[in-house]
């Protein structure tokens, strides 16, 4: 079946319902082995059991990112190449990059508190993740305030590819400034400076999340699919009554 | 139900609905507390020392927003005549529109202000003081609004105008709001003192605001 076919909402439907009991399978299985993983690791020599937290806040913080990047691939699917279920996919990522954020935000408060003695400080990444969590809320505010869904569907686009060079000011944010939080320590020249210890666990959990990601994306398009057919029906029920 | 009821749910309902403008209040709350400290400097405790007054005029701007749909939207598609033809007292629907107001704008700024503290470095006392002045003082920035809202209602860019006209006369609730969420912090003066008066200033204004938009609606819109 060639790609274009994936275009045809129907087709698509048919298909998502088939992979995503499997997805959902393989993102179970990838959570028990990740959170069992974590729970066996070493306490860090310094921290103690509080590094634990890295196994959630660094995925949610990569997936808070990759979410906006999937967000930006499909606004350029719906301005360039006017795929058909470009804007589906926008629309359904927008509240998952959302949360992501938010449990990253959230995780890293909570582990500053014991680390650094305090919530919260306005350094680089912490401010420009803030001002990321402030971009989702903007898109998903621009999805509900527009009523027609492609005209939505083309300012929510514009303001996602503005927004995408928050993207590298996140990654580069520790080296660029100074700051309280950890540098770059996984994607990094010279390879990871994480212990394999703790970096396996942090691995299989980002694939946990990755498979999360993208397992409600999943859902979610099939959802916004038949929102817009229930509008649709809507629509064309109350034209034929006023006949 | 009574007609001030029926007023009230709609107007609450209609305000969560698509592009009602009920949470973008709280997102503007939070774009402008983001904003003070790339202004200030990331000094937090400079920031703690400020924040009651930073986050008082966050919710200020921010309960100012939805004020120009308030009654400009019904008087575009023509519910404002059908209130002012009807037998309840214009007053009491005015009443009802500014409460409805008050509780999907205001309220979810008092509920956002405990995140927005931590953000300043605020500790809970000093957080809980400003969320407790801000419950008592916004209600006071919605009916004063809702005079401003009345005044403008027939004009196309009336957004700005109302905000000049009702920022002054809110002054007052600004001043005592701060004052008692920093005597609840530092002060010599005990909290009572000031909550006490910006009570009084909103159950004034809960008075004095829709008598003076129904004048001006009455009058306006001849």
């Amino acid at each position: 079946m060639p790609l274009i076919d994936l275009a045809n909402p129907t087709r698509f439907l048919a298909l998502s319902a088939r992979i995503l009991p499997w997805l959902a399978a393989a993102t179970l299985a990838a959570f028990a082995v990740g959170i069992h993983l974590g729970i066996n690791a070493p306490d860090d020599y310094q921290q103690g059991a509080t590094v634990k937290i890295m196994f959630i806040h660094v995925p949610a913080a990569w997936l808070a990112m990759a979410s906006w990047t999937v967000m930006t691939i499909a606004a350029l699917g719906t301005l360039v190449w006017r795929h058909p279920l470009a804007d589906v996919a926008a629309k359904a990522a927008a509240p998952l990059g959302c949360a992501f954020t938010a449990m990253c935000l959230i995780t890293g408060m909570l582990w500053g508190r014991p680390m650094w003695g305090t919530y919260w400080v306005w350094d680089g990444r912490l401010t420009s993740v803030l001002v990321l969590f402030l971009m989702y809320l903007g898109v998903l505010a621009l999805w509900r305030t527009v009523d027609d869904p492609s005209r939505a569907a083309r300012a929510a686009a514009v303001l996602t590819l503005v927004g995408a060079i928050n993207l590298p000011i996140i990654k580069f944010s520790v080296d660029w400034w100074a700051t309280l939080h950890q540098p770059a320590s996984v994607l990094r020249l010279g390879g990871p400076a994480i212990h394999g210890s703790l970096l396996s666990p942090l691995l299989v959990m980002a694939l946990a999340f990755l498979l999360l990601f993208l397992t409600l994306h999943l859902a979610a398009m099939r959802n916004e699919i038949m929102r817009r057919r229930v509008r649709t029906m809507m629509m064309l029920q109350a034209e034929a009554a006023g006949r | 139900m009574t007609a001030f009821a029926i007023l009230l749910l709609r107007d609450m309902r209609l305000a969560v609905r698509q592009g009602g403008g009920a949470l973008i209040g709280v997102l503007f709350f939070l774009i402008v507390v983001t904003l003070m400290p790339f202004a200030i400097g990331p000094d937090l405790a400079l920031l703690a020392r400020i924040g009651p007054a930073i986050l008082w005029l966050g919710a200020l701007l921010a309960s100012l927003l939805a004020l120009d749909r308030l009654i400009a939207a019904d008087y575009e598609d023509g519910s404002l005549d059908l209130i002012l033809m009807a037998r309840t007292p214009l007053e009491l629907a005015l009443l009802a529109k500014a409460l409805a107001h008050w509780l999907t704008t205001g309220l979810p700024l008092v509920l956002a202000t405990p995140l927005l503290g931590l953000l300043l470095n605020l500790d809970p006392r000093a957080t809980g003081a400003v969320a407790l002045t801000l419950l008592a003082g916004t209600p006071a920035l919605t009916f004063i609004g809702l005079a401003g809202a009345a005044l403008t209602v027939a004009l196309r860019r009336g957004g700005l105008l109302i905000a000049v006209l009702v920022l002054p006369l809110t002054v007052p609730v600004l001043i005592f709001g701060v004052a008692a969420s920093n005597a609840a912090i530092v002060g010599p003066l005990p909290f009572g003192t000031p909550f006490t008066i910006l009570v009084a200033l909103t159950l004034m204004s809960a008075v004095i605001g829709p008598f003076a938009a129904a004048a001006a609606l009455r009058h306006g819109l001849e």
